[in-house]
């Protein structure tokens, strides 16, 4: 039967597509429970180093490691963590949308921007736009290493001690929980007592061994490493997860898309049958 | 009743221990520093070794770190270890293993990075014997 012949093969289309965005719902479903794993278990590393910087914060060192101290901004450092793929839904463009109304604010203020980004979504971004794109790395894949974004952090730390720039600020997405991802914008550089721990007021300092710009210097590279890194990994999880979501909602969007379509056929092909019969009626009455 | 002071060790992929102790010995770069509850500020980085954590008198726990950074609060002891494991889960044939091959590279010196990874990797081997034959020494 000739009838709907457009709409079938539409119908069958639609439900090709579907298998994949299904398929894909499944696979990020499985690497989401993975690369979740992973970010939890840095965690709680990236979290007592973070601690430690802030007891460090309010510390009254001899020394005044260059990273603890406040200069006037003329120009920040900003590390952006985007995903490698699309087919994320909102993730990536929520990302760089916060990042723009950031770097406008900047931008008003006089404030030049040195960008670092990880991930091709963002440099595919950010490489088009008018701004200074000094490091970049992608193809992390899923189980992301510390040595494989070291380079980019070098860049921006050496830049920092260099005084090119004055702050170093990071930009990624946090995992709330699988429906929801923030975008979120942390200062790194330099170090700043965010909430003060009453205890620890007053002037004290830490006896250093073997001296305080040795460990300080180690100690403050390796927090930069692990917050980054903690972004990177934490960014991954909401990558899956994001993706996740969209492939769920395209998989649901497709389904409804071929009960209307399958209801539009319907009905063609009953008006066709209609029309048939009431033909074959007339002629037979005509007869 | 004694005083103890909190003690969180944890690695680059886990929390290994979080809690209360009496005492904490860890290798720290200038030689093994033995930490009581309400210690100076002291921060210090670590050599390869053992960590101990001396919960009571009878109960110690030993575990083995890479190297990593000692922070001392006077009531509260973080290990940011590289790598750490409970000694009692060290793979002595791994050890005994990577030793062997580390000694191979450094018998035969080709690069100079080569040369540098094996000497950690030795070094790191070596350290994990040295903390399970200690173990052994003491029994448990």
């Amino acid at each position: 039967m000739a009838v709907g012949k457009e709409i079938r093969t539409k119908i069958a289309s639609i439900k090709n597509t579907q298998k994949i965005t299904r398929a894909m719902e499944m696979v990020a479903a499985s690497k989401m429970r993975k690369t979740k794993d992973r970010m939890q278990a840095t965690r709680p590393y990236s979290k007592k180093i973070a601690q430690i910087i802030k007891h460090l914060a309010q510390a009254n060192p001899e020394y005044k490691h260059s990273f603890l101290v406040h200069r006037e901004v003329k120009r920040v450092g900003l590390i952006i963590i985007s995903s490698d793929r699309g087919l994320c839904g909102g993730l990536n463009s929520n990302l760089f949308r916060k990042t723009l109304l950031q770097m406008q604010q900047w931008d008003n203020a006089n404030i030049g921007i040195d960008v670092c980004t990880i991930g091709s979504k963002a440099l595919g971004f950010f490489g088009n736009l008018k701004i200074n794109v000094v490091g970049h790395v992608s193809k992390l894949g899923d189980a992301p290493h510390l040595e494989d974004i070291i380079g980019v952090i070098k860049i921006m730390l050496d830049a920092y001690e260099q005084g090119t720039i004055d702050e170093l600020h990071i930009i990624s997405n946090e995992f709330v929980n699988t429906m929801t991802q923030r975008p979120t914008l942390d200062k790194l550089l330099p170090v700043a007592a965010s909430e003060l721990d009453e205890n620890l007021s007053g002037h004290w300092d830490y006896i250093y061994e073997p001296d305080a710009k040795e460990v300080l210097d180690h100690l403050l590279s390796r927090y930069v490493e692990s917050i980054v890194y903690q972004g990177l990994v934490e960014n991954n999880a909401c990558e899956q997860a994001a993706r996740m979501v969209a492939m769920k909602s395209a998989s649901d969007n497709a389904g409804n898309l071929i009960k209307e379509l399958q209801l539009i056929y319907n009905k063609a092909r009953q008006a066709a049958i209609t029309q048939e019969i009431s033909e074959i009626v007339a002629g037979a009455a005509a007869v | 009743m004694t005083m103890t002071v909190h003690v969180d060790i944890v690695s680059a992929e886990k929390e290994i221990f979080s809690g209360l102790a009496e005492m904490i010995f860890a290798p720290a770069e200038l030689g093994e520093v033995g930490i009581s509850p309400r210690h100076a500020p002291f921060i210090t980085r670590l050599s390869p070794g053992e960590v101990r954590v001396k919960v009571s008198d009878k109960e110690y726990y030993p575990f083995f770190i890479s190297g990593g950074i000692l922070e001392v609060q006077p009531h509260l002891v973080t290990v940011l270890a590289d790598f750490a494991i409970r000694a009692k889960d060290i793979d002595e044939a791994a050890a005994v293993e990577a030793k062997a091959k580390a000694e191979e590279v450094l018998a035969n010196k080709t690069g100079q990075i080569e040369y540098e990874t094996a000497k950690t990797q030795l070094v790191q081997a070596i350290m994990q014997l040295r903390t399970l034959d200690r173990l052994r020494k003491r029994g448990e």
